[in-house]
């Protein structure tokens, strides 16, 4: 029972449902430009997690990486993906052909086995908030799971993105943050990627005048 | 069954009658101010009821015993519910009688009857809606018993005045899972009461109706109490909301006479914000096609259930 953990532990214990909540919600959603915001308020929802565990456990160097969510991923990437969808022209695209039940229903599926895996490791962390962890590899798979059902090319990225969300606040909720060096290089990574795959889109919908990933699935013409 | 507990039980199906049409007005009123429209007055549901109450009733001839007993059927299910679901106090006699499953059977049990009361006549439209009700209904009641057992596995127990208690007057604590089972009580709630994303409440649109199409061959005092029927389900709706999620100013089991009375203005303020709350999401959303709504309420089961996993997992 909550009682016995102090407040801040509840807190993120609270952040982490919120996460998860937001990945359920990815999952379930059909409009790109509203993917694009949720992804913006998971991020926010790591920003503040990682601010909860960097206040409670006097780690100043966890405010930096507060800073860099807070400034990539609740406001550069989702402006790159904005921007992308507004040149591309894909704001109000609407993904069909997807069973939007049968996909949430395997994310339960995920859930309960996440939740299976996590728990034996968790048992073993001595954090407070250790129970987060199975929650931060639900919502991993979650994003997992959102790339593997997407056909097109912008939903598949915002699902490796929250993937990336997912596995910053197993670092930082079970563990207490990983080294300052891994988070901004994991920073940049995703900045870099995000980069280079809006030039994928262009290269993309320029050769098949689309961005549905199965025209990529063919060898040749 | 002490004497205050039978007062309080008293005030609160009082205030449930009482209170049930305001609500409704409330929340018509916001929703003319949201759409930019002048209101009706907050007392129109009255005036509607006294003016049907007035009218001669017209029965179909072939009507049987079940289309003239089922407005009293489904009003007593209503204000049954009011007097369980803890509203202003938890020390309920009449809340020993049911717990939250039988709560939900009750609800079954009115429903039930409304449709069947509609195909009794034989018209095309009121079987169409007891078709559809029924559908919305065996889609939305997993959801809400998931929802509250979401509740119930926190407190231990399904009886809802004990979850109360649990939640209102113990140590405070946050429950991660019930963040989980509010999105997914919210959703149940809309679709149970015949709001926007489901049905239309305001709406004699054919194609489109649902508790309205069950309603249509009523008339006079069967309507009026049909209609307040349907203000003290989104009251009592209101109410489990509440109690489950926002269950602070409810009077603990043992309090006195001035504790409850005191938990009255508390009580209404909550209802006030909520009937803003609904009155909002209805005005922001558009109504879902009937096909897409199980997937509404398919999303609202499967949140309720991840409530329960994540319960499971944060043990909390």
């Amino acid at each position: 029972m909550p009682m016995n953990i102090p407040l801040w532990a509840q807190l993120i214990n609270l952040l982490a449902a919120v996460l998860l909540l937001l990945a359920f919600a990815m999952l379930a959603q059909r409009r790109v430009l509203t993917l694009i915001n949720l992804f913006a308020a998971q991020g926010f929802a790591l920003a503040c997690s990682t601010a909860i565990v960097a206040f409670a456990t006097h780690q100043p160097h966890l405010y930096w990486s507060v800073g860099l969510t807070l400034v990539l991923k609740v406001l550069v990437l989702p402006w790159l993906l904005h921007r992308l969808i507004v040149r591309l022209d894909v704001k109000w695209d609407v993904e069909g052909l997807i069973n939007i039940p049968t996909t949430m229903l395997l994310g339960i599926v995920l859930v309960v086995f996440a939740f299976n895996l996590a728990l034996p490791i968790s048992q073993l962390a001595n954090t407070v908030t250790r129970a987060t962890l199975g929650i931060a590899m639900a919502s991993v798979m979650l994003a997992f799971l959102m790339m593997i059902t997407r056909r097109k090319a912008i939903p598949q990225v915002i699902g490796f993105l929250a993937m990336e969300n997912g596995l910053f606040f197993a670092a930082t909720s079970a563990t207490y943050g990983m080294p300052m060096v891994v988070e901004l290089g994991i920073g940049l990574d995703v900045l870099v990627a995000m980069l280079i795959l809006g030039v994928f889109f262009f290269q993309i919908r320029e050769q098949f005048d689309s961005l549905d990933l199965q025209h990529l699935e063919k060898l040749k013409e | 069954m002490s004497a205050t507990g039978f007062l309080s039980q008293l005030l609160q199906l009082a205030i449930a009658l009482l209170l049930a049409p305001i609500l409704v007005g409330w929340v018509n009123q916001c929703r003319a101010w949201l759409s930019n429209r002048s209101a009706p007055p907050l007392l129109q549901p009255y005036r509607m009821i006294r003016k049907l109450f007035n009218k001669d009733a017209v029965v179909a001839e072939n009507a049987s015993w079940l289309f003239r007993m089922t407005p009293y059927i489904v009003f007593a299910a209503m204000a049954l519910a009011a007097a369980i679901v803890p509203s202003l106090a938890t020390d309920l006699p009449f809340a020993q009688a049911a717990d939250a499953i039988a709560l939900v059977g009750l609800f079954a049990l009115a429903r039930v009857f409304a449709a069947l009361a509609a195909m009794d006549i034989g018209t095309a439209f009121g079987s169409m809606g007891a078709r559809r009700e029924m559908f919305v209904g065996f889609l939305a009641e997993p959801a809400l018993l998931m929802v509250l057992f979401t509740a119930s596995l926190i407190s231990g127990s399904t009886s809802l005045p004990t979850i109360v208690d649990t939640l209102a007057h113990r140590e405070f604590a946050i429950y991660p899972s019930l963040a989980f089972a509010g999105v997914a009580f919210t959703m149940v709630s809309l679709a149970e009461n015949a709001r926007i994303p489901i049905d239309n409440p305001a709406t004699h649109l054919e194609l489109t109706m649902i508790h309205e199409a069950m309603l249509l061959e009523y008339s006079a005092r069967h309507l009026a109490l049909l209609e307040w029927a349907s203000a003290l389900k989104l009251f009592n709706y209101s109410c489990i909301g509440l109690a489950l999620f926002v269950p602070f100013g409810i009077a603990e089991g043992s309090a006195d006479w001035l504790a409850i009375l005191g938990a009255t203005p508390v009580l209404i303020v909550k209802l006030a914000g909520g009937g803003f709350a609904l009155a909002l999401i209805e005005t922001l959303s558009a109504k879902l096609r009937i096909f897409r709504a199980p997937e509404f309420l398919g999303t609202a089961f499967l949140l309720a259930v991840l409530g329960m996993l994540v319960n499971l997992m944060l043990g909390s």
